[in-house]
């Protein structure tokens, strides 16, 4: 496999349940699917279904019960700045302004002084030139999220895995974002993991879409996005798409809700 | 556009009866002083017409120059009130003092009285303030190390919280004035015990605050530190440390304010120097009005103190302006 690919084989995760101590829930049940190098691929499924919990053990913050996780034919054992994470929050440091949060994984790696124009290339990347000494609170919603996207591409990461990161935006920058996270990926062929409730958003990005059924949680469904970029969301294929994943998502809601 | 013009020029201008309100009340004050105060020594009531006379100048200065000078002329809209306030407060504690005589002597002499100390005790004032400025700093800075030093330590290991925190919860609550008995036994000079104390006094607050941002630190940034590479180190001083510089701040003003306290009772009863050497010193002769002179000094000392540390603050903690309110 391609050295920035990812592979997820029959991976388990359970937690505590916090009502009743000495029980576990089963999140994931032997999960298992693969991502391409380069590719872009979505993950959707109704809320609960560990969408969450498997991107952060791709990133390395939790360690799976059981089961095997690859990128290329490494094993992950650890958070790594190889593997690039943007949460729905942008999560930027207040305290740091835009251009030393985005300097923040060349300051953990230690590569600031080598490294230090590629900062400015970013944040023309995201068009945040003007903001550099601008503290995050001051930023809109969507420029907060640009920054994120910023500092988690700084360091070149094989993987970036993303957790609803339009999910709390309006509808216009919202779209304007999906635009612009396409431009990165098409810049960069950063192999991206995107995590969303928005099936217009992972019809109109990604190459293929993963459908997640809930509890445990299990890859139940692949398609491929077969379109053309840039796409149109009023497009007769593009609603085919939105109407088949919307009747699986239904139906996949029914099964999990029907007694055995 | 009229309305606007007018608007500007309230603005622009100072009203008359705010130039004139500081003069006033000192008038005011000063003929209090003169109508109630006839058999009082003739040095204090000349210091006091100095002081007013310097006041009713200062003031007339102050008028003519924010006439062209707009920063100057901000200034003076926000504060006179409150000078006015204070000048005629003097004049009220004038009256209360050696008008009425509704206050026992010599335990609550007159503003003029405390004046004549504050001017000819100023050697020793000045010596003593310098003291408390010395102990005081030695104290704190050694507090505030140690406090930061154990309370990074307490917030962000769970063996060292284990083992620290019960010892804190313990220890910290025992007023630092309390071991002065100890303290006295145990070191080998006045002030590295009284050193010691306000040290002690400052280290529970620091600690205890700075613990408690450090472990309460958001996940999510230590998350997000752990995807970009950051090792142990960057998650403690670039992560946990500044999300907890807010918390952290409380507690060095909890322990600025234990540290006068201590200070103060350390003085009085340990080391032979200092303000609060000076207070108990003075009540001794019955010198109340050098009693009063020092609690001036001291109020003027401590509010400087507390006053640097706000702008410390506000240096350090820029990042949160227009998050919070102060």
């Amino acid at each position: 496999m391609d050295a920035s690919g990812v592979r997820v084989h029959e991976i388990s995760k359970s937690f505590p349940v916090p009502d009743a101590p000495g029980t576990n829930r089963l999140a994931l049940s032997g999960t298992s699917f693969s991502i391409a190098a380069g590719e872009l691929v979505s993950l959707v499924g109704p809320s609960g279904c560990g969408k969450s919990t498997l991107l952060r053990l791709i990133a390395g913050l939790d360690v799976p019960d059981s089961g095997d996780l690859l990128v290329g034919s490494a094993k992950i054992v650890g958070p790594s700045a190889e593997r690039g994470l943007v949460f729905q929050d942008p999560n930027l440091f207040p305290w740091l302004t835009v251009r030393r949060n985005i300097e923040a994984g060349l300051v953990a790696l230690g590569v600031l002084r080598e490294k230090r124009n590629e900062v400015d290339e970013f944040m023309r990347l995201v068009g945040l030139e003007a903001f550099a000494n601008a503290y995050p609170h001051h930023l809109s919603g969507g420029m907060a999220q640009r920054v994120a996207l910023a500092r988690a591409l700084i360091n070149h990461p094989k993987v970036l895995l993303l957790d609803e990161p339009l999910g709390a935006l309006d509808a216009f920058t919202r779209m304007r974002m999906q635009d612009e996270v396409l431009r990165l990926w098409e810049n960069r062929r950063t192999t991206m993991l995107l995590v969303t409730h928005d099936i217009d958003e992972a019809i109109y990005m990604s190459d293929r879409i993963l459908i997640m059924t809930p509890t445990p949680g299990r890859i139940d469904r692949q398609i491929d996005i077969d379109l053309a970029r840039p796409r149109d969301r009023t497009d007769d294929s593009f609603l085919r798409f939105r109407g088949e994943i919307l009747e699986h998502l239904h139906f996949a809601g029914n099964a999990a809700g029907a007694p055995a | 556009m009229n309305v606007d013009a007018a608007l500007t020029n309230e603005r622009s201008r100072l009203p008359w009866w705010m130039q004139l309100a500081v003069p006033v009340a000192s008038l005011v004050t000063f003929g209090t002083h003169l109508l109630i105060a006839q058999n009082a020594p003739s040095l204090e009531t000349h210091s006091y017409l100095l002081l007013f006379w310097e006041i009713v100048g200062v003031s007339v200065v102050l008028s003519i120059a924010q006439l062209f000078w707009p920063a100057l002329r901000k200034w003076m809209r926000h504060m006179w009130p409150i000078f006015t306030a204070a000048i005629l407060l003097l004049g009220v504690w004038d009256m209360v003092t050696v008008g009425l005589h509704l206050l026992p002597l010599p335990y609550f002499p007159g503003p003029a009285a405390v004046l004549r100390s504050l001017i000819s005790d100023r050697g020793l004032l000045l010596d003593s303030t310098w003291h408390s400025l010395v102990l005081l700093v030695s104290g704190y800075v050694l507090g505030v190390f140690v406090g930061l030093v154990s309370g990074v330590c307490i917030g962000w290991s769970s063996p060292v919280r284990y083992w620290g925190m019960p010892l804190l919860k313990v220890v910290g609550p025992i007023p630092a004035t309390a071991w002065i008995p100890i303290a006295m036994v145990v070191s080998p000079s006045a002030f590295m015990s009284s050193a010691g104390l306000i040290a002690l006094a400052v280290w529970f607050p620091v600690t205890m605050l700075t613990a408690s941002g450090i472990s309460n630190t958001r996940a999510s940034y230590l998350d997000v530190a752990r995807t970009l590479g950051a090792k142990r180190l960057y998650l403690i001083f670039r992560v946990a440390i500044p999300a907890a510089v807010p918390n952290i701040f409380i507690g060095l003003f909890m322990g600025l304010g234990a540290s006068f306290l201590t200070l103060v009772v350390a003085e009085s009863v340990g080391v032979k120097s200092g303000l609060g050497w000076y207070v108990s010193w003075a009540q001794g002769w019955a010198e109340y009005g050098k009693v009063f002179a020092a609690l001036i000094i001291m109020a003027a000392f401590f509010s400087t103190v507390m006053t640097l540390l706000f702008k410390l603050r506000d240096r350090v903690l820029v990042w949160q302006k227009g998050i919070i309110k102060w």
